[in-house]
């Protein structure tokens, strides 16, 4: 743990040094999820509701996974760009290292841009939350930030998926993109809007619902169990999924053999 | 002179057409955001009080238009290569070449986008027109609807080149791709509808769309095809169009010329 942070500091130095190109892209960061929200709020200025979610319950649950999302790409950026280092073969050197490869991996980038769009996120999750019609006890507060958590575990497990799979392919495969850019779309909405099966499986094998729509049932004390305080531990049942995805990435690396470049 | 271009058109046409699995994934990856896309907009049709201005089966088949011709109408789709001539100062050869720089970057954008949209269209529209009932791609009214959409698709596409050429032009001045490119696509693409199609976007909103030219290159052909524009007005846009494209052109390659002027080669 020590040693990531040292290599957070290092990256922080460098990126440092373009000053006027790093706020540029900080500010074009932020504003990304802006239009994609703005589309959000003309949808609802125009149809008033969503499947009987108002704009406020939506803008919580669109929040959380922004937050989420950015959080994990801001310290899981390593595992994004993971295939560059397979193809040029540089992933040798992590190897010959006496420490894991996972955290080496996790500190060989860190996007400290990003952070304006974590900012954004976290600012829209105050100003959602504020405006919900909903008493804030003590255990739903504690729910939401485990939502969070969760929801930056879940991401950055994979993360760690799809660049393990470049450790059979080489190159990086775009299709990866479904589970990250598609899965931060898709869980901006509550999950029950789609047809059965999609959250099916974003329950069951990815477990997507974990972090934002069976918890916000809970906070929102919606129908269908959700005054159970059950579900406020269901955020943790996210963590569970890092496990298979560090498998994976664990035989990636005994199945790994250099390009050799 | 014009040879020269359609010859550069060409090699990259046969370059981009070799990267057949990339295509595959896209392919994959398009259906995918475009099912989700319309299970959202399902979702806000099933309970809505009033009327909306655009019916559910033209926004579906608005969203899977946009997911076939996704190279053709988006902005941020680069070329690096082109970036890099420009900060590493190998535009220096460029600038060697016997043709006109613009017209050579022009066609070589032309190209990739158009290499890659071939080689994704035909089969998500294909799928798409025999989907079931709600999720289906209806086709146009008659056949001269399909034929001025045809037009207006590739007037909104020569706009999209002339429009991503002033991001390169742009990036003479600030050195910098990240930032203008970022802007400049984020803002364009929400311009151009392709967050949502601009008849749901509220009033004042689209007064300030009608006033740019991104909703030409997008939200225009495809709301020709779903006939949700008549075909006088189809007509009457094609004449924008292609003011907008020739005024895009002529700045693009005003600036140009000046930043070529001012530009400065490192050794190294």
């Amino acid at each position: 743990m020590r040693l990531y942070f040292k290599y957070m500091k290092m990256i922080m130095k460098s990126q440092m040094q373009y000053r006027a190109s790093f706020l540029l892209l900080a500010l074009g960061q932020c504003l990304t999820p802006f239009t994609t929200f703005a589309g959000l709020y003309f949808m609802f200025e125009r149809f008033g509701q969503l499947r009987g979610w108002s704009f406020y319950e939506v803008a919580l649950c669109f929040a959380v996974t922004q937050l989420a999302f950015s959080c994990a790409e801001v310290f899981g950026r390593g595992f994004d760009v993971f295939s560059s280092l397979v193809i040029s073969g540089d992933f040798d050197r992590l190897l010959v290292r006496p420490r894991s490869t996972v955290v080496q991996v996790f500190g060989s980038r860190f996007e400290f841009a990003r952070l304006g769009r974590l900012l954004l996120s976290a600012a829209m999750l105050v100003w959602a939350a504020s405006n919900i019609e909903v008493d804030w006890t003590l255990l739903k507060m504690m729910t939401l930030v485990l939502m969070v958590v969760s929801g930056i575990v879940i991401f950055l497990a994979i993360f760690i998926l799809a660049a393990s799979v470049s450790f059979w392919t080489v190159q990086g495969l775009e299709i990866a993109n479904i589970f990250t850019d598609g899965g931060r779309e898709m869980t901006s909405y509550p999950l029950n809007i789609y047809q059965k099966w999609v959250k099916r499986v974003f329950t069951f094998v990815i477990p997507f619902a974990c972090f934002n729509y069976l918890p916000l049932l809970y906070i929102l004390e919606r129908d269908g169990g959700g005054g159970h305080p059950m579900y406020a531990l269901i955020p943790l049942a996210g963590f569970l999924f890092l496990v298979p995805c560090l498998l994976v990435w664990r035989v990636g690396v005994r199945h790994y053999r250099s390009t050799g470049s | 002179m014009m040879r020269a271009y359609l010859s550069v058109f060409k090699l990259r046409i046969y370059t981009g057409l070799q990267y057949r699995a990339a295509a595959l994934a896209g392919i994959g990856t398009q259906f995918f955001f475009g099912s989700m896309f319309i299970m959202i907009f399902v979702a806000f049709y099933a309970h809505s009080t009033e009327v909306p201005p655009m019916t559910l089966s033209q926004v579906i088949t608005y969203t899977w238009l946009k997911q076939a011709f996704l190279a053709l109408v988006m902005l941020w789709l680069r070329d690096n290569e082109l970036f890099q001539l420009i900060t590493s100062g190998n535009i220096a050869y460029e600038m060697c070449r016997p043709s006109g720089i613009y017209g050579f970057w022009y066609a070589k954008l032309l190209a990739q986008r158009l290499s890659s949209a071939l080689l994704r269209c035909f089969p998500i529209l294909i799928v798409t027109v025999f989907l079931p009932e709600p999720y289906r791609l209806e086709l146009p009214p008659d056949l001269l609807t399909f034929l001025l959409f045809l037009a207006v698709l590739i007037a909104g596409f020569l706009m999209v080149v002339a429009l991503s050429m002033l991001i390169y032009i742009s990036v003479f001045v600030t050195m910098s791709p990240g930032g203008s490119l970022l802007m400049f696509s984020i803002f364009g693409e929400f311009l151009a509808g392709m967050v949502i199609p601009v008849p749901l976007m509220p009033g004042w909103m689209q007064d300030i769309v009608y006033l740019l030219p991104f909703h030409w290159t997008a939200d225009f052909p495809f709301r020709v095809f779903t006939g949700d524009i008549s075909k006088l007005g189809a007509l009457k846009g094609l004449a924008a169009q292609l003011a907008w494209l020739a005024a895009l052109a002529a700045f693009g390659h005003y600036t140009m010329n000046r930043a070529l002027r001012r530009v400065v080669v490192q050794g190294g």
